[in-house]
C-alpha cells in the first residue's frame, strides 16, 4: 500500500468516526433527516462566507458553514412553529431552498473558483492526500488534521456532557425538570452535526455524511440497548464501512464516497438480518417459538374463562377449539399435545381440564 | 436579456416552448400529487424516493444498454418502489423510527447509484462522469418526445387521481373510517404512493434527484395557505408547480450553463415563502394582525373597565384618574397611552388636565356592557 | 338467537406477540346502549377495531346480526376517536359528513344531491346545521365530535361503534350526544361506546362491558356494573367511586 492509499483510508476512518458519534444521538432523537438537511445547507454558509473572505482555505468558512447548519435547524423550527405546515414539510421546504440558492450562487458567481457543486455532493476523497499541512513538524494531509480535530472535539464534548445528553435523549421532560436546558443541548448537538458535516463533506460529500451519520448508528441500535456500547459500535461499524468502501471502490474503479455508502448499506442489511436479538432471523425464530407459547396460553385462558360456566362442557372440547379459535386441526392437535406434555391441561371425560400449572400460566399472562 | 426577449422565447422559440411545456407538466403533476404527500405527512418520502431513483437509472442502463428516457424512467420507478418497500420494512420489522429509515435508504441508495454510475463510465471522478444532469437536472436536454412521455405519464397519474378522488381524500383524512366502510385502504395507499413515484420520475430529468423532493412539498405547502378546500388546494398547487417549472425553463434558456433544478426549486420556494407570510387568514402576517387587533381590543376593554371601577369608588363615576394609575392597573402592559388616545378618538374617554383621564357617558355605557359580558362568560 | 346485535366468541388480539385482548366473549342484544369501560390499556379501542376488522385478530370470531362482519358492513357505523385525524385537513364540515356515504356510493361516483341532503339532515340532527360550510379546523372539540357523529348517522346503520364519543366535549354537547344515542335506541338501533366516565355509566347506558385485557363482566348495567366487578377491572383503584356507582336503584330501560 502506498502512502496516499493509507492516508485516504485514514481520512475515511476519521470521517466515519466523526460522523458516527453525533449520528447516534440523531437516530435516538428521531432527527436523522436533520443530517440530510444540514449536510446540504452548510454549502450556502461556505458560499456566502467565501464571498466575504475570498479564500477557500480560510478556517472562517468552516465556522460560517456550521452557523448555516444551525440556522437551518432554527429556520425549520420557525416554519414548524407557525403551525402552517407539519414538521416534515418544514424540513422539506427549508433545506432545498437554501441548497438551491447555494448552487445558483456558485454557478453564477463562483464558477471560476474551486467550488464545485458535484464535489460537494459526491466528495473527492481521492484527491485529499494532495492537500497537505504541516503541524508541529508532522506533514499530513490537511483533511487528517481537520477530521482528527473534529473527532477529538466530538469525543470530548460527548464525554463531558455524556450524562446530560443521555438524559435529554431518553427523557427530555425529566432533563428539563432537572434544569439541564434541553434546548442548549439540542443546539449544541446540532452545532456538532454542522461542524462535522462541513469538515466531512469536503472529503466525502454531503450524501455520504448522511450515510455515515445514520447507517452505522442505525445498525448499532439493532445490536445494543446501551448508549456507550452503541457509540462504540457505531464508530466501529463506520470505520469498517469506510475501509471496506475504499477497497470496493478500488476494485471497481468507482467513486469512493458512493462505494462507502454502499458498504454502509450492506453492513446495515447484514446486521438487520443477523443481529442476535433483534435481527430478522432471531425475530423469526422467536416468533415461531412464541406462536406455540402464545397458543398454549390462549388455550389455558380459554379454559379458565369458561370454567364453571354452563358452556364449559362444549368449550373445552378439542373440536370446539378449532371452530372458535380458528385453529387448523393440525395446529390445535399440536397445541393440545404440547399443553398435555407440559402438564398445563389434562383429559377428563373427553374434555380438557386445566391443571395447576396451566391455571398459573393463564393468570400470569392475564396480568401481562 | 430582458423580459421582452424572455417572453418572445417562450412563445416563439420552439426549443424553449418545448422545455417550458415539459417543466410545466412536471410542475402540475408534482404539485398535485405532492399536496397529498404533504397532507399525509410524507413530505420527506419524496426526498428518499428521488435520491433512491439514481441506482435505478444506472441499473436500467447497465442491463439494457439503452439510454432512452422510457428505460431510465422505468428503472428509476422500480428503484423508487424498492426504496419505499425498504423504508416500510425497516420501520415495521425493527425498532428504528421512520426518520432513520428514510435517511438510511436515501443515502445508501444514492451512494450505490453513484458507485454504479462511476463504475459504468470507468471513471471514478464523479465530476467528469457527466452526472450533473442527473443530480441537478438539465431541462435544456428535454426533447419533444421526452415531453410527450412526461405528459402521457403525468396525464395518466392525474387521471387516476381524479378517478379515485374521494377514496384518496378519505385515505388522507381518516384511513380507519375508510377501512370500516369497506374501502380497500391498503391498496389505495399503494396506488397513491405509486402515483408519487410517477411524479418523482417525471421530474428527474429536469429537476434532478437531489432537489426533486422540493417540488412535491413547496407547491402544496404554498397552496394550502390560500384555501381550505382540498380540490382548490390541489389545483392551485398544480398552478404553482407549473409557474415554478416555467420560470426554471426560461432561466435555463438564458444559457450560462445554469442547472434548471435549483432555479425551479428556488422559484417554488419563493412562492411558498410568500404564501406562508402573506396568505389571507392563515398567513403569518394575517395572524399577527389578528393577534394585535385582539390585544388592542382586550387592552381597550381593560382600560375602560379600570376607569369604571376607579370611578365607582368616587361619587362621580366619571372622575378623572391619572395615566400612571391606569398603567399600574393594566399590570404595566405597554400601549396604555395608545389605547387612551384611541378611546378618546372613539369618544369613550376624555383627557383632563395633568394627564388625567375620565370616562365619557358613552364610555361608561361601553364599560358596563363589557363587564356584563364578562360576568355572563364567567357564569357559563 | 337472532336478536343479538353482536356476538363475539373467544376474540384474541395481539400486537407483535403482545396480547391486548384475551379470549373475549360478548353478546349484545339489539337496541341497547352499551358502554365499554376499563382502565387505560385494557384494550377497549382494540376491541372495537378488532370487531371492525381494522386490526387483525389472532383467534375468535365476530358475528354482526348473525353473520360475519364483511357481509354486514352496511349495517355498521363507526365514530373513531376525535384525536385520530388531522383537524387541519383542508375540508369542510359538510364534506366530512358526506364521507359517511362513501362506502355505499361505489367507485368513481361523486357524492351528489342525495348525499348532500342526507349529510345536511344529519348535521341538523346533531345541531350543526349552521356549520355545514365551516372549515373543520375552526370547530371546537364538541363540534368536532358532533361532526363525526353526523358522519356516522348518514351511514344509516343498525349498529354503531363509537370510540370515546364524550372525550373532551362540553356539557351541552354531551347532553346532545346522549339524546341522540337514546333516540337511536328508540329506533331499534344498537350503540357500543368506549366510555371513560364511570359516574355517568348508569345514567347514559343500559348495558355495560367491563374490560381489562379480558372480559371482566358484561350485561345489563344493574347486574354487571357492581363494585366488585369494577374492582376486578381496575384493580384496587376504585376508591374514588361514589356510592351511587353500584347497581343503580332504578332499573335501566331497554335491554
Amino acid at each position: 500500500m502506498s502512502a496516499p492509499q493509507l492516508e485516504i483510508q485514514l481520512i475515511a476512518a476519521l470521517v466515519a468516526v466523526a460522523c458516527a458519534l453525533p449520528g447516534v444521538f440523531l437516530v435516538l432523537r428521531r432527527m436523522a433527516m436533520m443530517s440530510d438537511a444540514i449536510s446540504h445547507t452548510v454549502l450556502l454558509g461556505i458560499v456566502l462566507l467565501f464571498f466575504v473572505v475570498r479564500d477557500l482555505e480560510s478556517p472562517w468558512l468552516i465556522l460560517g458553514a456550521a452557523g448555516m447548519g444551525v440556522l437551518t435547524v432554527v429556520l425549520v423550527e420557525v416554519v414548524n412553529n407557525t403551525g402552517l405546515v407539519k414538521q416534515d414539510a418544514a424540513i422539506g421546504l427549508v433545506f432545498p431552498a437554501l441548497f438551491s440558492l447555494a448552487v445558483i450562487l456558485i454557478s453564477r458567481f463562483a464558477s471560476g473558483v474551486h467550488l464545485d457543486t458535484d464535489a460537494v455532493l459526491l466528495g473527492e476523497l481521492a484527491f485529499a492526500p494532495f492537500e497537505r499541512l504541516t503541524v508541529l513538524g508532522i506533514d499530513l494531509p490537511k483533511a487528517v488534521w481537520v477530521m482528527g480535530g473534529i473527532v477529538l472535539i466530538n469525543l470530548s464534548l460527548i464525554a463531558v456532557f455524556y450524562k446530560e445528553l443521555k438524559l435529554a435523549t431518553f427523557d427530555p421532560a425529566l432533563a428539563a425538570a432537572l434544569g439541564l436546558a434541553p434546548a442548549a443541548l439540542h443546539y449544541g448537538l446540532m452545532t456538532m452535526v454542522s461542524v462535522t458535516a462541513v469538515g466531512a463533506f469536503e472529503s466525502v460529500g454531503s450524501v455520504l455524511v448522511v450515510a455515515l451519520m445514520v447507517g452505522p448508528a442505525a445498525a448499532a441500535r439493532l445490536l445494543t440497548d446501551n448508549l456507550k456500547r452503541m457509540l462504540a459500535l457505531s464508530a466501529g461499524l463506520g470505520v469498517v464501512s469506510a475501509i471496506g468502501g475504499y477497497w470496493l471502490a478500488r476494485g471497481l474503479d468507482a467513486n469512493i464516497a458512493g462505494s462507502m455508502a454502499t458498504v454502509t448499506g450492506i453492513l446495515f442489511v447484514v446486521v438487520l438480518v443477523l443481529a442476535p436479538e433483534r435481527g430478522l432471523v432471531a425475530l423469526a425464530q422467536r416468533r415461531a417459538r412464541q406462536r406455540w407459547e402464545f397458543a398454549q396460553a390462549m388455550l389455558a385462558i380459554h379454559l379458565l374463562n369458561h370454567e364453571g360456566r354452563p358452556d364449559y362442557d362444549e368449550e373445552s372440547k378439542v373440536v370446539h377449539l378449532q371452530e372458535h379459535l380458528r385453529w387448523t386441526p393440525d395446529f390445535a392437535a399440536g397445541v393440545v399435545a404440547r399443553a398435555l406434555e407440559g402438564e398445563l391441561v389434562q383429559h377428563r371425560n373427553g374434555n380438557l381440564e386445566l391443571m395447576e400449572a396451566g391455571r398459573e400460566l393463564a393468570r400470569q399472562r392475564l396480568m401481562h | 436579456m430582458d423580459f421582452g426577449t424572455l417572453f418572445a422565447n417562450l412563445f416563439l422559440d420552439y426549443t424553449v416552448r418545448t422545455i417550458a411545456l415539459g417543466t410545466a407538466v412536471l410542475g402540475v403533476v408534482s404539485g398535485a400529487l405532492g399536496s397529498f404527500a404533504l397532507l399525509r405527512r410524507q413530505s420527506l418520502l419524496g426526498d428518499a424516493l428521488s435520491h433512491a431513483a439514481l441506482p435505478g437509472v444506472a441499473l436500467a442502463f447497465l442491463f439494457t444498454g439503452s439510454k432512452t428516457p422510457i428505460t431510465l424512467m422505468l428503472g428509476a420507478a422500480a428503484a423508487g418502489v424498492l426504496a419505499i418497500l425498504a423504508i416500510l420494512g425497516i420501520t415495521r420489522a425493527t425498532r428504528l423510527k421512520e426518520d432513520t429509515a428514510l435517511a438510511l435508504v436515501l443515502s445508501t441508495f444514492f451512494g450505490f447509484g453513484l458507485m454504479l454510475l462511476t463504475y459504468l463510465q470507468r471513471n471514478p471522478d464523479a465530476r467528469q462522469a457527466g452526472l450533473t444532469s442527473f443530480l441537478f437536472g438539465q431541462a435544456a436536454t428535454l426533447l419533444e418526445r421526452d415531453v410527450r412521455l412526461m405528459a402521457i405519464f403525468g396525464g395518466l397519474a392525474l387521471l387516476v387521481l381524479a378517478l379515485f378522488w374521494k377514496e384518496f381524500k378519505l385515505l388522507s383524512f381518516d384511513r380507519d373510517f375508510g377501512d370500516s366502510v369497506g374501502l380497500p385502504m391498503h391498496r389505495l395507499d399503494i396506488l397513491l404512493t405509486s402515483l408519487l413515484v410517477v411524479a418523482v420520475v417525471i421530474g428527474l430529468q429536469a429537476v434532478g434527484v437531489v432537489l426533486m423532493s422540493a417540488m412535491l412539498v413547496a407547491p402544496g405547502a404554498a397552496a394550502r395557505q390560500w384555501t381550505d378546500r382540498l380540490d382548490r388546494m390541489v389545483l392551485l398547487a398544480g398552478v404553482f408547480g407549473a409557474l415554478a417549472g416555467v420560470a426554471g425553463a426560461l432561466a435555463s434558456s438564458m444559457g450560462r450553463g445554469l442547472s434548471t433544478g435549483p432555479i425551479i426549486v428556488l422559484a417554488a420556494s419563493v412562492i411558498a415563502l410568500v404564501s406562508l407570510l402573506f396568505a389571507p387568514n392563515r398567513g403569518v402576517l394575517a395572524a399577527w394582525l389578528r393577534r394585535r387587533r385582539n390585544q388592542r381590543r382586550l387592552l381597550a376593554n381593560q382600560v375602560l373597565a379600570d376607569l369604571y371601577r376607579l370611578g365607582q369608588q368616587h361619587a362621580d363615576p366619571q372622575t378623572a384618574h391619572s395615566r400612571a394609575a391606569l398603567r399600574v392597573m393594566a399590570f404595566g402592559a405597554a400601549g396604555v397611552s395608545n389605547t387612551l388616545n384611541a378611546l378618546e378618538k372613539r369618544g369613550l374617554v376624555q383627557a383632563r388636565p395633568d394627564d388625567h383621564w375620565a370616562l365619557t357617558a358613552a364610555g361608561t355605557q361601553a364599560a358596563e356592557s363589557h363587564l356584563e359580558d364578562v360576568a355572563a362568560e364567567e357564569d357559563r | 338467537m337472532t336478536d343479538l346485535a353482536i356476538e363475539i366468541t373467544d376474540l384474541t388480539v395481539a400486537y407483535q406477540d403482545k396480547p391486548v385482548l384475551w379470549d373475549v366473549d360478548l353478546a349484545v342484544p339489539t337496541a341497547t346502549l352499551m358502554a365499554i369501560v376499563g382502565p387505560n390499556g385494557a384494550g377497549k379501542t382494540t376491541l372495537i377495531k378488532a370487531v371492525l376488522g381494522l386490526v387483525k385478530s389472532a383467534a375468535g370470531q365476530v358475528l354482526i346480526h348473525g353473520k360475519a362482519y364483511a357481509e354486514q358492513r352496511h349495517l355498521v357505523g363507526y365514530v373513531p376517536q376525535r384525536g385520530s385525524v388531522d383537524w387541519d385537513f383542508p375540508t369542510s364540515v359538510l364534506d366530512v359528513v358526506t364521507m359517511g356515504r362513501y362506502g355505499e356510493l361505489g367507485w368513481f361516483k361523486r357524492p351528489g344531491k342525495t348525499e348532500r341532503e342526507a349529510a345536511l339532515e344529519a348535521l341538523a340532527q346533531v345541531g350543526m346545521a349552521d356549520y355545514a360550510s365551516r372549515q373543520i379546523s375552526q370547530l371546537s372539540g364538541g363540534q368536532q365530535q358532533r361532526t363525526f357523529l353526523a358522519r356516522a348517522l348518514v351511514q344509516n346503520a343498525q349498529l354503531y361503534f363509537m370510540d370515546e364519543p364524550f372525550q373532551g366535549v362540553d356539557a351541552t354537547t354531551e347532553r346532545a350526544i346522549v339524546d341522540i344515542l337514546k333516540s337511536l335506541r328508540a329506533a331499534g338501533k344498537t350503540v357500543v361506546a368506549v366510555h371513560h366516565d364511570l359516574q355517568t355509566v348508569p345514567e347514559y347506558f343500559d348495558w355495560v362491558t367491563l374490560l381489562n385485557v379480558r372480559r371482566i363482566a358484561s350485561g345489563p348495567v344493574a347486574e354487571a356494573f357492581t363494585e366488585e366487578n369494577l374492582r376486578l377491572a381496575y384493580g384496587g383503584r376504585v376508591a374514588f367511586l361514589s356510592p351511587h356507582q353500584h347497581a343503580p336503584s332504578e332499573p335501566a330501560g331497554g335491554g
